[in-house]
């Protein structure tokens, strides 16, 4: 990993009001000394992938609380490859164990559930930038 | 930032070519500074000079994200392709930061504008010289207007608003009297005032004691120097009222600064100022080496002796940096 400012960015993608946890994760980014760019509530796919070309993203962090994540998860990561952009996706939230797996498969990065710890929150994304970066 | 060894020649010139991406990764190296980033701001200068600089400052919370949002509307549908520069600030602690004015502007910008979210960054001089390579950027690939919005508090956030061609300071209802509005240095560099969020109490008192602020330049004198009275526009960016005002103001702004040949002048201020930004930068560095060096540690010897003063060191040793 290159010792250089990552920035991430957050956002809710499609019709997700519940946005504490995207809140507390922007704050332990922050405090990891990350810049996060916060896109906040009612994304769609090609609005992330335009801020992820105009701020130049490191990671894009999502956050799934409606039971979207199979739907909406690997929709994103097709929407990253189809630009041509490898920039690792993270999904953070509500994501029952016997579906990570079939997210990691469509080329999601990490998954973090609600019992991740600040600690392991910094950890996944700066593994998922560093696994990147040596790709 | 990708893993490719694309040079920043090429990024340069696919981005003037209007590919979004290389320009993203180019304000990413200019953010980064170094060799790289003046590699960059070099090819970006000789083409530069053309775009119109609209700086939108004001306190926090004061609806400049919101404003801007609007702004990015209207240009779109008047089919300028413009860009935003969104400055917030790092934490002093960390170094992180949260840069959340985007969520204010995405649904309002059009297709063609582009919007970059630049932390401060805390290091000395960082803002100041990324964010005149970044317009010159902007300028080189052909984006018109760009509008820098910062935070109106810190000298670099205000130089940086004030270096525009067009500063809009957005205030509030409930700021302060007239004799708050007169210590500001921040209301000094308007060229546009925005009264934001109209709708709450106190609003007509912002204007009055706006209005009395510009009268009693017109006493003293600073208003015929000048020649120009800013207009101070009630809007309230929620709703989208003034916003069209504050686009007018912001043309006929641009049409005085160029029917007066003012403009001239404001560019060649801006790049004064970054020749000037440079230099310090340059000296700074040159300094931190020298207070290393064993040239240094004598001086600081013979301070800690007390046979010199702290600024009879620094003297001297500019005195013998300036003979190499």
């Amino acid at each position: 990993m290159g010792d250089y400012q990552q920035r991430v960015i957050l956002a809710k993608l499609g019709l997700d009001g519940h946005d504490r946890g995207i809140k507390v994760v922007a704050r332990i980014l922050r405090d990891a000394g990350m810049e996060v760019i916060y896109l906040g509530l009612r994304q769609t796919a090609a609005s992330i992938v335009a801020a992820a070309e105009e701020e130049d993203a490191d990671a894009i962090g999502l956050s799934m609380h409606n039971a979207g994540h199979l739907t909406l998860g690997p929709k994103m990561a097709s929407a990253l490859s189809d630009a041509g952009m490898d920039i690792p996706l993270i999904i953070g939230g509500i994501v029952p164990d016997e579906d990570v797996e079939e997210l990691m498969s469509a080329g999601i990065a990490a998954v973090l559930g609600p019992g991740a710890s600040a600690e392991e929150v910094v950890a996944t994304v700066q593994d998922a930038i560093s696994a990147r970066d040596e790709a | 930032m990708t893993s490719s060894s694309d040079s920043s020649k090429e990024l340069f010139e696919r981005a003037v070519k209007g590919e979004r991406r290389s320009l993203g990764r180019l304000l990413t190296s200019i953010e980064r500074g170094g060799n790289e980033a003046e590699i960059i701001a070099g090819l970006a200068h000789q083409v530069s000079g053309n775009t119109h600089v609209v700086g939108i400052t004001g306190a926090p919370g004061s609806g400049k994200s919101t404003l801007t949002g609007r702004l990015l509307k209207l240009f779109s549908e008047a089919g300028e392709k413009l860009a935003v520069l969104a400055v917030d600030p790092s934490s002093p602690l960390t170094g992180g930061a949260i840069l959340g004015d985007r969520i204010r502007m995405d649904d309002l910008a059009g297709e063609e504008s582009f919007i970059r979210s630049m932390a401060t960054r805390g290091h000395s001089g960082g803002l100041a010289l990324a964010v005149p390579a970044a317009i010159q950027l902007f300028d080189a690939a052909g984006y018109e207007p760009v509008i820098i919005e910062t935070v109106g508090v810190g000298q670099v956030e205000v130089d940086v608003a004030g270096a525009a061609d067009t500063t809009v300071v957005v205030v509030t209802p409930g700021m302060g009297d007239a004799v708050q509005a007169n210590k500001a240095g921040l209301l000094e560099v308007a060229d546009i005032f925005v009264v934001n969020k109209s709708d709450r109490p106190g609003a007509n008192d912002a204007r009055r004691d706006l209005e009395l602020m510009l009268d009693l330049g017109h006493v003293s004198g600073l208003e015929q120097i000048t020649g120009y009275r800013p207009p101070i526009i009630m809007a309230n960016s929620l709703d989208g009222t003034g916003a069209e005002e504050v686009l007018g103001a912001i043309k006929s702004h641009a049409e005085y600064l160029h029917n007066s040949g003012t403009i001239h002048n404001r560019q060649k201020e801006r790049l004064v100022k970054e020749i000037q930004n440079r230099i310090e930068l340059l000296i700074g560095l040159t300094a931190d080496g020298v207070l290393k060096s064993e040239l240094g540690n004598r001086h600081i010897t013979q301070v800690l002796d007390r046979k010199i003063s702290p600024a009879e060191a620094a003297k001297s040793i500019v005195r013998l940096l300036l003979k190499d």
